[in-house]
């Protein structure tokens, strides 16, 4: 094991994009503060993608008004499975995920069953702001349950396993698949001890996979060889991504895309301040592509696959010889 | 890049201009770089209010003596606009005269001295004569008797006036006394309640009335002393403590039965008094009487006393966010909420670091647990905060009360915290604890205290209070290194730990 402390110098060798020159060089710079709320509201986000054909969970209904709570029910007639959640959330907080009926009760993806009231409570306690930054109020949104693909059995702990791609003026910049542990309570986040694997631009390949800052080779839970993970479709996911830019302006975002078995790759959300633990994920610093990609006297009619296909070759030769590949991966 | 040059030379320029006016200022008034070359000099100021009848006005203010034990009157004005004023001084005894024509509504009348801090704590007065013992206050036949039996047994107990008086004191504090309550029960004040009774064991006394130097004090009374005679000098007795001698820090401003201050022709008066301590070099003490220059007009130390002082934390407040800053930016501490710290700190200035420390633990801690039983009942956000509010509100109150009881006199302070930060605070942990655990509170809680602590090391190290006070303009230094770390694009301190993992590749 290495010592607790990496050397500043080394840091910039690598490229590591650090906290300070996210904010000021990236986030700043390239994100218009005015077009925040298209991506911190999943609402807004999704009625975009919707405008602009990128595939998303279908919307069943939002919820605004108090009132609308007490007749909820029929809403819910012939919905067999859902996923209700607060417009602003973040970090999974207030999300219910019912996957089937049993009687009068919803099922929900835990296993417990919850009656229509508890719904009713989880509503009213959304629109009240509980789950929302700042307690502002909400607005509930019902959509589509995902049919989470196969591919992934065995790499997951009760969560469901998505794919964070930072997609820099458009042209996808790294990919990692997170995959929830035990130790992480299900969630998907890497500092509370989800698996990040940095995923090969070029073809969806498991590049290398962390946890806690660790590189790993198998799943803590399962024992599922990381190194064999291959993603189908890879080049449709790019380009779901990246037309994720075109559709928000928003220059430095990261998308977060999950596989559905039937409708293919969807765009569950979008971040403004994508963090920085994808670049642990891989083993790799960020900053390079990042200005590589600024450095390309940019032609804003590009259309996505051109910048998906240049970002697939150019960042491909980058991987090809890394600054070091996680011996435990490859 | 240019425009990055272009910033940093605006950057330099304001660091520049900051360091060219302190140095001005320094050269034209004399005020020292340095503290600790200075005299201390307190500046204590007498505001009067009173609503005016429409007629004649006369408002008269007692004045301490140009020679006190331990203060040296240096300078004193009086800011009172439409009013004639002067010192009238009879029989050594000072008061300050303002008189008008015709005035009504509500009036306020300045007066301000400087006072030096001396070496000489001799006293002028402390070997007059007694006067005559004339006026006694007849009390009822029940208060009569109490008072002779409490003498009876402080005579017994005693061989002196000293004695006398330390045990008359002791005696009226005993719980148990029934003579004691009886006397304590009476409308008078405990200074005039113990003259009255040593003046019927054929002790002279004098009441004293005076301050308590504090620093950045507001609105202050006078507190009343009493002397008592001991036959040969006079000695000053604390009617509370008991304590015989002159208090540290007690001016004192008048003596006798005179009243401290007469308003003619007006009603609702009072008086009261604010201080600030303040550093004055000696050249600048001599400058100071005729110093009409622009820096001496520029200067904090032209407001009234009641503002200074505000200002004196004010002007430390842009060192707690630098702090803060720097310790983000560049250390990647942890905070829960942005400028917390500061305020932390600033509570810690008004209390002491331990004492504040504690309690702050104590009450967040104790927050912390209402607050599980509150997150129970599923509350909107904001009665949520409001209910941390009132219970904080009962927290910091009940600590108030324990440690008045177990003695510390840091339960009043503790009050100054500022309660809705507090509950902010113990909210945000909260949900902080339910979301990401308790290791999560503690790092951010931790990280909070830590920058606190630093910046409140920082605001009362004396060098940096006397430079922010006396030369405000070199804030602008201090903006210049915020601004400069705002654009700062290295890595975290933190980040090398964060990224540790990059060392193995
Ligand atoms: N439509 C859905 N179907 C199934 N699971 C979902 C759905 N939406 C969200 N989830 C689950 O909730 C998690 C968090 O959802 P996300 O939309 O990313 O919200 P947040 O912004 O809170 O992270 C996802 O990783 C997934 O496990
Ligand atoms: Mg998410």
């Amino acid at each position: 094991m290495g010592r607790a402390w990496v050397s500043r110098k080394q840091l910039k060798n690598y490229g590591m994009l650090g906290m300070n020159c996210r904010n000021v060089d990236f986030i700043n710079r390239y994100n218009d503060r005015k077009l925040f709320p298209l991506v911190d509201n999943k609402l807004q986000t999704k009625l975009l993608a919707q405008e602009y054909g990128v595939p998303t969970p279908l919307l069943r209904f939002v919820v605004r008004e108090q009132h609308e709570i007490s007749h909820i029910e029929q809403e819910f007639e012939g919905l067999e499975h859902f996923a209700l959640k607060p417009a602003k959330g973040s970090g999974g907080k207030g999300i219910m995920v019912v996957t089937g009926r049993h009687g009068d009760q919803f099922v929900r993806s835990s296993g417990t069953e919850v009656s229509i009231s508890d719904i009713r409570r989880h509503m009213s306690n959304i629109l009240a702001g509980l789950y929302s930054l700042g307690g502002s109020p909400d607005v509930a949104i019902v959509e589509d349950l995902i049919a989470f693909d196969e591919c992934f059995a065995g790499y997951s702990h009760e969560g469901v396993p998505d794919i964070r791609i930072i997609v820099f003026k458009g042209y996808p910049v790294m990919a990692m698949l997170r995959l929830s542990t035990h130790a992480s309570d299900g969630k998907a986040n890497l500092h509370q001890g989800a698996v990040g694997v940095g995923l090969a631009l070029d073809t969806g390949r498991c590049l290398y996979a962390a946890q806690f800052g660790r590189p790993v080779s198998m799943h803590p839970d399962t024992g599922q060889a990381l190194g064999d993970i291959h993603i189908e479709g890879w080049r449709d996911i790019l380009l779901l991504a990246s037309q994720c830019y075109d559709m928000t302006g928003l220059g430095y975002i990261g998308t977060d895309i999950v596989l559905d078995r039937f409708q293919g790759p969807q765009l569950l959300e979008l971040n403004a301040r994508p963090g920085l633990a994808i670049q642990i994920a891989n083993g790799r610093g960020l900053l390079p592509r990042l200005r590589h990609i600024e450095g390309l006297t940019l032609n804003r009619r590009f259309r996505s696959e051109h910048r998906v296909d240049y970002a697939m070759r150019q960042f491909a030769e980058l991987e090809k010889n890394p600054p070091g590949v996680g011996a435990e991966v490859a | 890049m240019n425009q990055k040059r272009g910033f940093f030379a605006v950057l330099m320029l304001l660091a520049l201009g900051g360091v060219i006016l302190a140095i001005a200022r320094h050269v034209v008034t004399g005020t020292p770089f340095l503290p600790g070359q200075e005299k201390s000099v307190w500046l204590v100021e007498a505001r009067i209010d009173f609503d005016a009848d429409g007629g004649a006005v006369t408002a008269s203010l007692a004045l301490p003596e140009d020679q006190m034990p331990g203060y040296e009157l240096f300078a004193e004005q009086a800011a009172s606009p439409g009013y004639g004023f002067a010192i009238l001084t009879e029989r050594r005894s000072r008061r300050a005269e303002w008189t008008r024509r015709e005035a009504s509504g509500e009036q306020s009348l300045y007066y301000s001295a400087q006072l030096v801090e001396s070496e000489n704590r001799d006293d002028n007065h402390a070997n007059d004569p007694p006067l005559d013992q004339s006026r006694i206050v007849y009390w009822d036949e029940a208060r009569e008797l109490a008072a002779r039996d409490l003498l009876k047994v402080a005579r017994e107990r005693s061989s002196s006036p000293q004695s006398l008086t330390r045990e008359l004191i002791k005696l009226l504090d005993s719980a148990t006394s029934q003579n004691a309550a009886l006397l304590r029960s009476g409308a008078e004040q405990r200074s005039d309640l113990i003259m009255h009774l040593l003046e019927r064991a054929d002790i002279a006394t004098r009441s004293v009335k005076g301050l308590y130097l504090e620093d950045a004090r507001r609105r202050q009374t006078l507190s009343r002393l009493v002397e008592f005679y001991t036959g040969s000098e006079w000695l000053l007795v604390d009617p509370r403590t008991g304590a015989v001698g002159l208090p540290a820090d007690f001016l004192v401003w008048t003596r006798g039965r005179a009243s401290v201050l007469d308003v003619i022709g007006g009603s609702k008066s009072r008086v009261q008094f604010s201080m600030i301590r303040q550093t004055i070099s000696a050249n600048q003490l001599a400058r100071a009487s005729n110093g009409e220059g622009l820096f001496s007009r520029l200067g904090v130390q032209r407001l009234p006393i009641e503002e200074q002082s505000m200002f004196k934390l004010l002007l430390l407040l842009p060192l707690g966010a630098a702090v803060v800053v720097f310790m983000r930016v560049i250390i990647g501490l942890q905070t829960s909420g942005t400028f917390m710290p500061v305020l932390i700190a600033l509570a810690f200035l008004q209390t002491s670091l331990i004492a504040g420390l504690v309690s702050f633990v104590l009450i967040v801690a104790a927050g912390l647990a209402l607050r599980s039983y509150l997150s129970r009942l599923n509350l909107l956000l904001v009665a949520r905060i409001a209910t941390l509010i009132v219970l904080v509100v009962f927290l910091i109150s009940a600590l108030s009360i324990v440690g008045y009881q177990l003695g510390f006199s840091t339960g009043m302070t503790i009050t100054f915290f500022p309660m809705i930060i507090i509950a902010w605070t113990i909210e945000r942990m909260s949900i902080l604890w339910e979301e990401d655990g308790s290791s999560e509170v503690l790092k951010q809680g931790g990280g909070s205290l830590l920058v606190a602590v630093l910046a409140y090391l920082l605001m009362q190290n004396p060098l940096l209070v006397h430079l922010s006070f006396n030369f405000p303009e070199l804030n602008l230094v201090l903006l210049a290194t915020i601004l400069a770390m705002g654009q700062y694009t290295g890595y975290k301190l933190s980040e090398l730990w964060r990224f540790r993992a990059m060392d193995d590749l």
